[in-house]
């Protein structure tokens, strides 16, 4: 059945290679082209990362090859607090996300309380008013709060995440409900119900949720640049920004190891769980 | 299950979940009425926390943001004064707020059909035994993992004048250097390659999940009927990904508002503003010339164009997708 399917997708959606003889040939080469146009700035990048200045434009087989780019990027800014700082921010926001989105997604699931529908579309307006256009009154309210150059501040924004409940919400809605009665019969509380039944039976959507998430914000930029100031509470990004716009006597090749660097450990994770991170983009697209 | 779909169809489900539980509540016996209290109390308690944090960091400020649009800046010893519509009047007759109000229509004119033609082609290849399969994929995907801020830096030593790639390439071809980032001409179109590369291989997966659930038989059918590829595709594939071009148009359309990191790193709006983006006005705007009214007046633009963009796709697009 599978292989049945396989070929008739195959002739008729995409491949050149059962029976479309020619034009298939233009078409695949016609995909490599654009994968190889699609890799190269990021190969372009390696290249000056692991050589030698003079060489970092200039491209010849024998160039040597050397980490120099990379400590000598490491050492000129505090790279080490701010992998600390991005880690911390990542942590504490999925950390955060991951109960508030549960709690609220669960009670959009199994609770009819009072204005749940007017509750439900006021959460889900964050889909299209999101943290990032709000960066003026948030700011404001930080500044009121006194927590401006802190991390939290830098993470409370995006901690109850309209997608994260929406999508949990779906999950909860799919539990069978004579598992939740079950478990009620016995006399577990809503909370106990959540943990042991809900919970356990989400666990590939966490995962997606989790990989998306971290994601996010391991890469955002604006809002952590509006509100942070020093280096003890700047994530990676906002560091390696300072870092190449601060005069460096246009180095390309250190600027580029800085850059590979900070994007070293999304990209390895992609690399190692590159089918995870794939269907996770898929299942928890959004944010 | 697919994101779009599991949107539209939740949205659905709501809707028709929502008539029974009113009717339940007045027909159920005595007994059940105390389960009924506390399941609202539940209910409200464990949505407390989320319902906080949203109201203090989404609600409020989208509220705050057009009163604070009516006020005057606050600025040393003056406090904010009602003025009206007077920051609205000052809007309309800045030259820069239209030029950057345009230079956005014009960056996701081109960015969103770019990426979407992009995603879909890329989608179509790899769904089919297409040699070397796993490569393409992850040629196409790669670029989706990493910072914007990282992919902004990279291209900028690419657009490099003289030294950078772009230039080397075309100088084979024998044309002369050019500073790509620095002419007014070309800083826009720049920014638009960047975005476009940066996006095609994330919308590409939900294109290829789509086309993965797609049944065969069609191909099929369409092979034994003699249909060429292209109308198969144009008459078959493309109509039923239509809920997933939706999908992949509003969230292409909110990036191209949302997302301005390139533009700090690589032009910081210039030259001459030509690539100043809304959300990049408003950050230049409450952040440099801490002029926040201003940059009030300026985000309820951008929230009526996205409070615009959330209701057509709503109440206007949704009904004319044929849904699976």
């Amino acid at each position: 059945m599978s292989e049945l399917q396989d070929s008739g997708r195959a002739r008729c959606l995409a491949s050149p290679a059962s029976g479309a003889g020619w034009g298939g040939g233009i078409e695949t080469a016609g995909a490599w082209l654009l994968a190889l146009l699609w890799m190269l700035p990021l190969a372009y990048a390696l290249w000056a990362a692991i050589h030698p200045s003079a060489y970092s434009a200039h491209f010849v087989l024998n160039a040597p090859l050397t980490p120099e780019n990379f400590v000598k990027a490491w050492n000129a800014a505090p790279f080490a607090r701010y992998f600390v700082n991005t880690f911390l921010l990542v942590t504490m926001i999925l950390a955060a996300q991951l109960v508030l989105c549960t709690l609220a997604a669960y009670a959009f699931a199994r609770f009819a309380f009072v204005g749940r529908e007017i509750a439900f579309i006021l959460v889900l307006l964050q889909l299209m008013i999101m943290p990032d256009v709000l960066i003026v009154e948030n700011y404001r309210t930080m500044s009121a709060f006194g927590i401006v150059d802190t991390i939290p501040a830098i993470g409370l924004p995006y901690m109850a995440s309209a997608f994260g409940i929406f999508l949990l919400r779906q999950t909860f809605k799919g539990v069978p409900r004579e598992l939740d009665e079950a478990a009620r019969v016995e006399g577990a509380s809503p909370l106990q119900v959540l943990l042991k039944v809900y919970v356990p039976l989400a666990k590939p959507v966490y995962i997606a949720y989790g990989l998306v998430s971290v994601s996010y914000h391991w890469n955002n930029f604006l809002w952590p640049l509006i509100v942070t100031d020093s280096v003890s509470t700047r994530p990676l990004t906002v560091g390696l920004q300072i870092f190449a716009s601060t005069d460096q006597g246009i180095d390309w090749s250190v600027i580029t190891a800085a850059t590979l660097m900070t994007s070293a450990p999304l990209l390895i994770a992609f690399l190692l769980f590159q089918r995870q991170f794939v269907q996770s983009f898929m299942r928890a697209g959004i944010r | 299950m697919h994101a779009s779909e599991t949107i539209a169809h939740g949205l659905e489900g709501d809707d028709s979940r929502a008539l029974p539980a009113p009717f339940a509540a007045g027909t159920a016996g005595a007994a059940v009425a105390p389960m009924r209290v506390t399941a609202h109390i539940h209910g409200w308690l464990l949505l407390l926390p989320a319902a906080v944090l949203l109201v203090i960091f989404t609600h409020y400020p989208a509220v705050a943001t057009i009163i604070d649009s009516l006020f005057s800046t606050p600025r040393g010893h003056r406090s904010a004064a009602f003025v009206g519509l007077d920051n609205y009047q000052a809007m309309l007759e800045d030259p820069v707020f239209w030029r950057a109000l345009g230079n956005n229509i014009a960056y996701a004119a081109s960015v969103i059909p770019l990426t979407i033609a992009l995603a879909l082609t890329m989608a179509v290849w790899v769904n089919g035994k297409i040699a070397g399969r796993p490569f393409l994929r992850l040629a196409f995907f790669a670029p989706t993992v990493l910072p914007m801020i990282a992919v902004a830096n990279i291209w900028l030593f690419f657009y490099s004048p003289g030294y950078g790639l772009f230039d080397q390439m075309l100088g084979v071809f024998g044309i002369a250097t050019h500073n790509w980032l620095g002419d007014e001409h070309t800083a826009l179109a720049c920014l638009i390659a960047v975005a476009v590369w940066k996006d095609a291989g994330f919308f590409m997966i939900f294109y290829l999940a789509a086309l993965q659930q797609m049944s065969p038989q069609l191909a099929e059918a369409a092979a034994i009927e003699g249909a060429s590829r292209w109308y198969f595709f144009r008459r078959v594939t493309f109509p039923l990904l239509m809920p997933t071009t939706l999908f992949v148009l509003v969230n292409a359309i909110i990036n191209s508002f949302r997302l301005i990191d390139h533009i700090v790193v690589m032009t910081q709006g210039g030259p001459a503003n030509t690539t100043a983006l809304l959300l990049f006005y408003i950050y230049e705007v409450g952040f440099k010339f801490w002029d926040t009214a201003y940059a009030a007046t300026l985000t309820v633009v951008l929230l009526a164009l996205l409070a615009f963009l959330a209701l057509g796709q709503f109440l206007i697009l949704d009904r004319r997708i044929h849904y699976q």
